[in-house]
Formats: C-alpha cells, structure tokens, sequence
C-alpha cells in the first residue's frame, strides 16, 4: 500500500483537531500550550507534504520559519508560565482572568 | 562693503540670542555693556557701507542671504539703498546712545539683563523691517517689532497697567496689521510675487482703482503702527514701560515704520492721488488732535506721548503730500529730538525717585544743569525755532503742504496752527519741570544722572542743533541722497521747495512766528504768576477738561468696541463653546462610551472562551470559502 499525500494531510488534521480540542479543553497552562505545539507540528506536516507533492522547497522554508517562530513563542510562553506559577503555586489558565471586560 | 551686509542685523540679533541664554550670567552691568556695543558695532558697520551713497557713487543693492519662499518672490534678502541706510544709520545710532543711556536708567533692574534681550531683539526687528528686500521680510520685522514693543511696554508686566497697556498695544495694531495683510494679499494676487520689484513700475499689475485700495490698506496698518487717528490710542499706554523703551520705540524708530512704509511705496501712493491725500489727511488731524491733548496732561511722559503722536502726523503730511525726503527728514530729526526729550524726562523721573507727575516738579534746572540744558534744546526744537533741527524739516514739510494747492493747503493750515500749540504745550512743561519754585514731595533730592546718561543727552543734543543742516533749502544734502531710492517717482524729490524764494521765505517765517508765539504765551502764563494762570486756565476751563480726558476716546472705545467684543467672546466662550462644541465633543465620547459598556461582557478573561471564539471563527471562515467553491 502505498502512502501517499492524503494520508499526510488526514494524518495533520488529526493531530491538528487533537491539539484545538486540547486548547480548548485542559485548563493547565502547559498542557494548553502543549496543544497549541501539536497544532504548530500539525500544520509542518502539510507544508512538508503539499512541497513534496509539488516538488517544491517551498514547503520545507515555511517550516523552517514555523519552527523558529515556535522555538522563540516557547521561550517567551514558559517563561511566563514559570513567573505565572511562582507567584500564584497553580498553571491553571482559569484564575488567569484579570483581563475580564 | 554691501558683502557683510547682513551683520548689521546679525549682530544685535547674536546679542539677543546671548543674552537670553547667558545675560544672567554676564550680570549688570556687563549684558548692558554687551548690548550696547553690539548695537554700536552695527552702527559703525552701516555708516561704512553707507559711504557710497554720501559721495553719490552708491546705487540700491539687493543681497540675497538665502532662499526663502522663492515662489513668491520671497529671498531672504537684503535691500540697501538710501532709504534703508537712512533708516538703518538712525535706528543704530539713536538706538546706541539709547541702550548705553539704558544701562544707567535700568540700574538696580532684578531683570537687568533681560531689558537687553528685549532691546537687542527689538533692534533685529528693527532692522529686518527695513532692510527687507521683499514684503513678506518687511512683514517679518513689522511683526517681529511688535512684539517687542509688547515686551518691553509691559516690562514690568506685576504692574496691572503695564500689563494691560501692552496688550492694548498689541491688540491695537493687531487691528492696523490686518489691512496691512490685505494689501500684501492683493499684491501677492495681482503681481504674483511680493518682491520690492514691484515697485519699480507698479503700473503693470495694478489699475488705479486696486492701487488706491493698497494704498488706503496700507495706510490703516501704518496707522496701526505709527499711532495716527484712529489707532493711535496703544501709544501714551504704551508710556507704562520703561523710558528708554518710550525714547526708542515709542518715539524714535518703530513707530516711524508707518512712515518708512508709506515712502517704500512711494510708486503705489504716486498712482493713487486719492490714497496719498488720505494719508495726508489722518496725519493732519492726527497732528492737531494729538496736539490739543497734550496741553493739558500732567504726567511729563504723556506730554510727549502725544506729542510723538502729534509730530508722526506731520511725517504723514509729508510723505502724503508726496514730499517723501522731507518726511523722512522729520523721522530723522525727530528721532533726535525727541529721543532727547524721553530720555531727559527720564533722568527727571530718575531724580525725582520715579514721580511723573509735573505739578510736582519744578525748580530742577538748577540740580540737573545737563538735562535742562539739552531739554531745553530739544524743546526750542521741536517748537521748530530755527536753526535748530525741527525748524528745518517741519518746515519742509509744510512748504510741501502748501506748493501741492487745493485741499493740501486746508492741511498746511492745521499743520501751521499746530506748530503754535507744540510750542505752546513743550514750552509748558519745560517751564513747569525746571523753572519756578519746587513743588516736589517732601523726602526728594533731585541730582544730576550719572554720565551713562547724560552724554548721550549731550550727543542726541548736538545732533539736535546740527541734525538739521543736512538738508536746508540752500544745501539739500539729504535730497541728494535719497534721490536714488525714489527717482522712479515722480516729483518725490523737490516737492518740498516752492518755485518761488520769497514765497520760501514768507511759509517759514510764519511757521517760526507760529512758534514763538506758543512759546511766549506758555512762558507767559505758566512762569507768570499763579492767580493769573488760574484765572485764564479757568476761562478755558471746558476745553482743558476734554484735554485732560484725551477726548475720551479710551472710554468711547470702551463703550462700541471692547464691551460689545467682550461680549461676544464670553457668548462664544461659555455658550459656543461650552454648550455647542463641547457638546459634539462630549456627545461623540459618551457614544463610544456606551458602546464600549454594550461589548465588554465579551471579554470574559478566560482563555478557554476566546479559544472558542477563534475556533469558531475559523470554521465559518472556512465554511464561508469552501460555499463559495474554492479560495
């Protein structure tokens, strides 16, 4: 049998689904941010994919953007989450709600 | 010598600059000194560059410094031709004696340094004004004097009245600046270009109708600036700020830069008869009104605050009646004379520990010899006692009256009556502040000021005996050298001189006779004996009590013009404003005020929430594409 792109594509929609629904459904910070990894990753897969299938480097210099974009977020997002946790002994993005209108 | 042109206005302009920054430092008397010898150093600097035109051999130069506003006509530019090396050589020359007097008048000032600032600065103006090449620069130096003239008047600006009379100065001739502009706009219209060139043949861009338009709106800012009816008002106000400021601004120099306009535009007011005669006209009744109230003010600075009035009417004949080199011989012999006489009634005020009032003087010429003796000259002057100064250029320009006929000869008329009354009011106060017994307070020791101030009274003094010299019927040195500036015009130039000698003759000697008359009644009554001046002042008691109110001008002024304009500020302030544009202003923030309470439950400040929001979001957006087949 052979694999071909659409197996990619569902492949990333899956892991891409998987990581919304956890975004949307763990209240932990990290394990949110963990979600939005997965969908970052999710998202490399069909750039990968579509250039491959297109014969294009294309795809693999989007990733290479992706990636360095996720690296500098997660710097930044642990870096918040760590102070988060140091002042309040809980990641939990529901006490986070200062900002309601 | 026309290559360095420019540091007669640069000089006092580095001082002004020095002087705000460092005058506090320099201290008293050191930013005086420094003041005063930038001032003189623009002095030297001018009568250099003003030799050519002394020997005849000159010609008008335009040095252009650097590009202004090139599309109309606007250089940075330098004009020198006669008639800004005359102004020029007067406004530095009076203008030094008068700073190096200053450092001695302001002695003792908290705000020493900063007088020079202001008088450095007024100088740059002074001098942008008539060394400008165009009329957007003139416009420049116009505005730029102004606003000194409000500095300095409200100098002591915790004194309520300074305060006020600097405003009322420079609301006054905001009002004459506004016909100025217009006059500016249509030239700017008509010839597409504010360059003095226009002036060359003014004819090409301007119809006779649209020449006397200029002519008449040019005079109403010359009116505004040189203090003529109905502007003249701001002037004995502006009387509240320091003397040497009246000596040099309120007398000598800026309030003649009506005057120097006027001649400027020699070419524009040649086309338009009836301009010219207007101007003549104000200057006219100007001089006689001005003259009337004199008579009676005591306050010994308010005397010659009309009587600067009073003398700016006679310029106004002059260059109306088209005698422009006799009117700027009567700027520059009084800016002599009558620098001298502020100056000397400041040493008064000086030594009389700051009373102006005269019915508290007198008696003083035998503790100030200096001041009474140069006063005296200036007052033999202005009376126009020949050979003194005054005699020759009051008498030029009422020759001048006289030869145009017709109408000019109604105003030669009020010029001659008033001759008598200057005489009669300037013989009065010298009598009353030098002569006869004193009546100061009690507590007062008048002594002579010290010699900053009296040499340059003794300088302004030799210049007020020999200024005159320059230009008599039998040697016209002055003529000769305005003629370049004015030689497109015709007739500017001897005007001034009836065809006839002996007609000459008759005109001046009925002028003199004119003067000593007023000096003789004056002398007569005032050093006479007291009932008698009380029983001829309470003859004359009516008009006298007119006098002493200045007609009551301020008041009617007052009652049709400030109330209503008060009024209509305070309707546009608290109703306009308050009510109207705040309202719009209010209405338009409450609106998104409100909006903003409507939508703000949105943000709920969970995560989760805006993570739904987002999802959602996208899937209708891919929803919404995917309807339309495709992306």
């Amino acid at each position: 049998m052979e694999v071909t792109a659409g197996w990619y594509m569902t492949l990333a929609a899956v892991l891409f689904l998987i990581g919304a629904g956890g975004m949307l459904i763990r209240r932990n910070a990290l394990m949110m941010f963990m979600s939005i990894e997965l969908m970052l990753n999710s998202v490399n897969l069909t750039f990968i994919a579509a250039g491959k299938e297109l014969g294009s480097l294309d795809g693999q210099l989007a990733v290479f953007f992706v990636l360095v974009v996720a690296a500098a977020e997660v710097v930044v997002g642990l870096a918040i989450i760590v102070s988060v946790f140091q002042s309040r002994s809980s990641a939990s993005a529901d006490e986070l709600s200062e900002l309601r209108g | 010598m026309t290559d360095f042109i420019w540091l007669v206005v640069a000089l006092p302009a580095a001082g002004a600059v020095y002087l705000h920054f460092f005058g506090k430092r320099a201290g008293e008397p050191a930013s005086g000194w420094i003041a005063s010898v930038l001032m003189s150093g623009a002095f030297v600097y001018a009568l250099l560059a003003a030799v050519p035109f002394f020997q005849g051999t000159g010609h008008a130069e335009s040095v252009v410094l650097w590009s202004w506003m090139p599309a109309i006509g606007a250089e940075f530019a330098i004009r020198w031709d006669p008639l800004s090396s005359l102004m020029t050589l007067v406004v530095t020359g009076v203008g030094t004696l008068i700073h190096f007097y200053a450092i001695g008048y302001m002695h003792g000032d908290p705000r020493f340094s900063r007088f020079f600032t202001y008088m450095n600065l007024f100088a740059t103006g002074m001098l942008t004004l008539v060394l400008a090449d165009n009329f957007a620069m003139l416009f420049l130096g116009w505005e730029a004097v102004g606003l000194c003239s409000y500095l300095l008047i409200s100098f002591w600006y915790t004194k309520p009245s300074a305060a006020a009379a600097g405003k009322k100065a420079f609301i006054v001739n905001r009002i004459g600046d506004f016909g100025f502009m217009i006059a500016l706009m249509i030239i700017l219209t008509q010839f597409g270009t504010l360059s003095f060139d226009v002036l060359e043949d003014p004819h090409l861009g301007l119809s006779t109708g649209l020449a006397t338009a200029v002519g008449l709106l040019m005079l109403v800012g010359a009116a505004g600036k040189s203090a003529q009816i109905p502007l003249y008002v701001w002037l004995p106000d502006a009387m509240e700020g320091p003397t040497p400021v009246s000596a040099l601004i309120h007398a000598a120099t800026m309030v003649t830069a009506g005057v120097y306009l006027v001649a400027r535009n020699a070419a524009i007011y040649e086309m338009a008869p009836i301009a010219a005669t207007t101007v003549a006209t104000v200057g006219a009744l100007t001089a006689l009104w001005a003259a009337t109230i004199a008579i009676a003010q005591k306050d010994i600075k308010a005397v010659l605050a009309y009587s600067t009035v009073s003398q700016l009417g006679y310029m106004f004949i002059g260059v109306g009646s088209t005698a422009y080199v006799a009117g700027m011989f009567h700027f520059m012999t009084h800016a002599f004379f009558k620098a001298l006489l502020f100056l000397g009634a400041g040493s008064v005020i000086h030594a009389m520990s700051d009373e102006q009032n005269m019915d508290k003087m007198g008696g003083l010429a035998k503790h100030m010899p200096v001041t009474a003796a140069t006063m005296g000259i200036a007052t033999l002057a202005i009376a126009g006692v020949p050979p003194l100064a005054g005699f020759w250029s009051k008498d030029e320009i009422l020759g001048a009256a006289f030869n145009q006929g017709g109408w000019m000869v109604v105003l030669w008329a009020i010029g001659l009556v008033t001759a008598g009354i200057t005489a009669f009011y300037m013989t009065r106060q010298f009598v009353m502040v030098f002569l006869g017994k004193p009546r100061w307070d009690e507590g007062i020791h008048p002594h002579e000021s010290p010699r900053t101030m009296t040499v340059p009274l003794m300088m302004l003094a030799g210049l007020t005996i020999l200024g005159g010299f320059i230009n008599t019927p039998f040697r016209t040195g002055l003529e000769r050298y305005l003629e370049p500036s004015f030689e497109t015009v015709d007739g500017a130039i001897h005007m001034a001189h009836p065809a006839d000698g002996s007609t000459a003759w008759i005109l001046a000697g009925v002028a003199v006779l004119a003067g000593l008359i007023g000096i003789y009644l004056a002398y007569r009554l005032y050093a006479g004996p007291e009932d008698r001046r009380r029983r001829v002042l309470g003859r004359f008691a009516r008009p006298i009590f007119a006098w002493e109110n200045a007609y009551w001008v301020d008041r009617f002024y007052g009652k049709t013009i400030v109330l209503p304009g008060k009024s209509v500020a305070n309707w546009a302030a608290f109703k306009f404003d308050l009510g109207f544009i705040d309202g719009i202003v209010n209405g338009v923030a409450g609106a998104v005020k409100r909006l903003g309470a409507t939508i703000r439950p949105l943000q709920t400040g969970f995560v989760r929430n805006y993570g739904v929001m987002l999802a959602a979001g996208s899937v209708g957006l891919l929803i919404w594409f995917l309807s339309r087949g495709g992306l």
